[in-house]
């Protein structure tokens, strides 16, 4: 462990703010559901903030990511504007998909994000077809499939990890465990780490502490580099809680009481925001003007989304096929 | 056929006409590529040889043979082709799309609308199908109609070699996901060969005889059993006009609506089973366009509901025939 790599200090500081973006637009997007301005579907990935913002500072915009319905996290840290992400969420015409995919399925190539699913276990499959046309192409990018613990039971995790490894794809799989496949713990649902099932493709596979950036910075940047570099694909198992209920409005009761205090209380958010401070990495000042501009761009995003107009029904026929339908 | 062969030789089977259509289409267009199982030559190009000669031509990195895993097959088509190809995903048999469905219905079919329309799904899914080989319950299914209920993917499904080459160029050069569903049992069988970069358009049925008295709208293998009723009709003075439908969904109203006016008498012929299948589509559109107009309740001849038998009597009575299309024919004539 002692040999791997360490972010500087500018990507400590970068890591954090995308942290911190991901932390506010979800206790924002929380508030603005509860007060009845916006109607969505919504999976808060609080808790999980330090997965993406670790891992796509390794990434650049012409990598690809592919995420799932819990994604707003994987989808700002990749880079997605804050107005084009609420837009999309309150179904205007001026979100990503112009309001017609939401908040399951923001789709924004310019940064690289191809594909957001609301089907467990199916990012991994078009993952493997994004990264095989680089490996045609010989473009040097890397593709990221992020799923749940609970997509690690799925046939197409099987089938994926196994045509990867063949085929030596430049995919890294993370796996974002946190504990929970709906209202269901992983410990009953596999007998194994997800990480220890790599060996079976004959990859490399890390259980890495998700909360905890540097590690997971290492973690990314080795299996980043490794895809990058032609050597294949990795599976990481990345380590964290969901600190709510899996749908927004899920009353969490059947979440463990003292399991999901304890690791609240770990935030990882204020945590790292403390060792900044505490290594001289930023001051206090630095970190609270951070937070303040960040959520300036959310009040300009909301107040922008809502006041978008909605899409007219001539969108139904529209983008169905490359032709209109008649 | 000789995979290097640039001139079409005058005969030719469906299983060349579709050989030919990929290699042309590779030959002209380097993002095209092709994955599936045993599809490259070392495992010889596919159960039936459809691919044959595609990898020792143009490489191995642009026809792939595929672990046994159709959800990985469909994914993988499904990534290449929103970064730039064309991909060719063979799915062997169309009763092994079940387990690809996930990819294919709410992946390949819906990521332009999704996206709204920005990015699309430039993919081909080619599978074969049909009962005639003895194969049983799990192997020989139509199941075009779940797919042509899905909105976002186009279904074909030629029944001569020069449909099979047109159709397959259109379905590569067209911009959204088609499914291609050949005919195992008639992949065989000798007919007028392809003209090179010859292109059947996706939607556009051919009429094959024309006809005043009744209009039989078939497609695929069930061609092969009404074009010998059609004769048998017109010697007892029946005039049939037989529409190949070719592309399922979307199909071509305008001709069949057109030919339904003028005849007043209509029936679907498919291997699929009645209920719910296209044959029903089919005639609601006409019932509603050509109501007061229709001389006769139109007609739906489909494969019997239950699963396709083993036992030869059993499948041959399975699917309709010659025989059922004539008697169906006469029944309409007499209503």
């Amino acid at each position: 462990m002692s040999n791997r790599a360490i972010p500087d200090a500018a990507t400590q500081l970068e890591i954090y703010r995308r942290m911190a973006l991901i932390k506010a637009n979800d206790e924002r997007s929380r508030k603005v559901i509860l007060s009845g301005r916006l109607v969505m579907p919504y999976y808060s990935p609080r808790g999980q903030e330090v997965i993406p913002s670790a891992i796509s500072v390794n990434l650049t915009d012409y990598d690809y990511i592919c995420t799932i319905y819990r994604g707003s996290h994987d989808q700002l840290a990749k880079g997605l504007p804050l107005k084009d992400l609420w837009a999309e969420v309150a179904g205007r015409t001026t979100g990503t998909c112009k309001g017609k995919g939401g908040p399951m399925h923001v789709t924004y190539p310019s940064k690289g994000i191809m594909v957001t699913t609301g089907i467990v276990g199916s990012t991994m499959p078009i993952a493997n077809g994004l990264a095989w046309g680089s490996q045609l192409k010989g473009d040097g990018r890397v593709t990221v499939a992020s799923f749940g613990d609970g997509a690690s039971n799925i046939g197409a995790f099987h089938e994926s990890l196994n045509l990867a490894a063949v085929w030596k794809l430049p995919v890294v799989f993370v796996c974002q465990n946190n504990e929970w496949g709906e209202h269901t713990t992983y410990d009953k649902t596999s007998n194994v780490p997800v990480a220890d099932r790599a060996a079976a493709y004959g990859m490399p596979g890390e259980r890495v502490d998700g909360n905890d950036p540097f590690a997971m910075f290492a973690a990314a940047k080795e299996a980043i580099d490794r895809a990058r570099a032609g050597e294949g694909p990795t599976l990481i198992e990345a380590m964290t809680y969901r600190f709510f209920g899996h749908v927004f409005g899920d009353q969490d009761a059947y979440m463990d009481k003292a399991r999901k205090a304890e690791a609240m209380a770990n935030d990882p958010v204020p945590r790292f925001r403390a060792k900044l401070i505490e290594t001289g990495v930023a001051s206090e000042d630095q970190l609270a003007a951070m937070e303040a501009s960040i959520e300036a761009e959310i009040d300009e995003a909301v107040e922008f989304a809502l006041a978008s107009p909605f899409p007219g029904v001539e969108e139904l026929s529209r983008d169905v096929f490359a032709q209109e339908n008649a | 056929m000789n995979a290097q062969t640039t001139a079409a030789p005058a005969k030719a089977n469906i299983l060349q006409g579709i050989n030919a259509a990929i290699a042309d289409a590779m030959e002209a267009d380097e993002t095209i590529i092709v994955l599936g199982e045993d599809v490259a030559d070392p495992e010889e190009g596919g159960v039936c040889g459809v691919t044959k000669g595609l990898s020792s031509r143009f490489g191995d990195q642009r026809v792939r043979s595929t672990p046994i895993s159709e959800q990985a097959i469909i994914g993988a088509a499904i990534g290449a082709s929103l970064v730039g190809f064309k991909p060719i995903a063979e799915i062997m048999l169309m009763n092994f799309t079940t387990v690809a469905m996930d990819m294919i219905v709410n992946h390949a079919a819906k990521l332009r609308f999704m996206s709204g329309g920005q990015t699309n799904v430039p993919i081909v899914i080619r599978t074969m199908t049909g009962t005639g080989f003895g194969s049983g319950g799990q192997h020989c299914d139509y199941l075009e109609a779940w797919f042509a209920h899905t909105a976002g993917i186009k279904v074909v499904a030629p029944s001569s070699p020069a449909d099979a080459y047109g159709l397959m160029r259109s379905a590569i050069d067209d911009p959204d996901p088609v499914l291609f569903i050949e005919n195992l049992p008639t992949y065989w069988a000798p007919a007028e060969a392809p003209a090179k970069d010859h292109r059947v358009p996706i939607g556009k049925a051919n009429v094959l005889t024309q006809g005043t008295d009744v209009t039989i709208v078939a497609y695929a293998r069930m061609i092969q059993e009404a074009l010998p009723a059609v004769a048998e009709l017109a010697k007892e003075g029946i005039s049939a006009e037989l529409i190949d439908l070719r592309t399922i969904a979307p199909w071509d109203r305008e001709t069949v609506v057109a030919s339904v006016r003028k005849t007043g008498r209509a029936m679907i012929v498919h291997e699929a089973v009645t209920p719910f299948g296209a044959g029903a589509e089919i005639a609601a559109v006409l019932h509603h366009e050509l109501f007061g107009a229709l001389k006769a309740p139109v007609e739906r001849l489909g494969g019997a509901f239950c699963p396709v038998p083993f036992s030869k009597p059993l499948e041959t009575a399975f699917a309709p025939q010659t025989a059922d299309i004539v008697a169906a024919a006469r029944a309409l004539i007499k209503n």
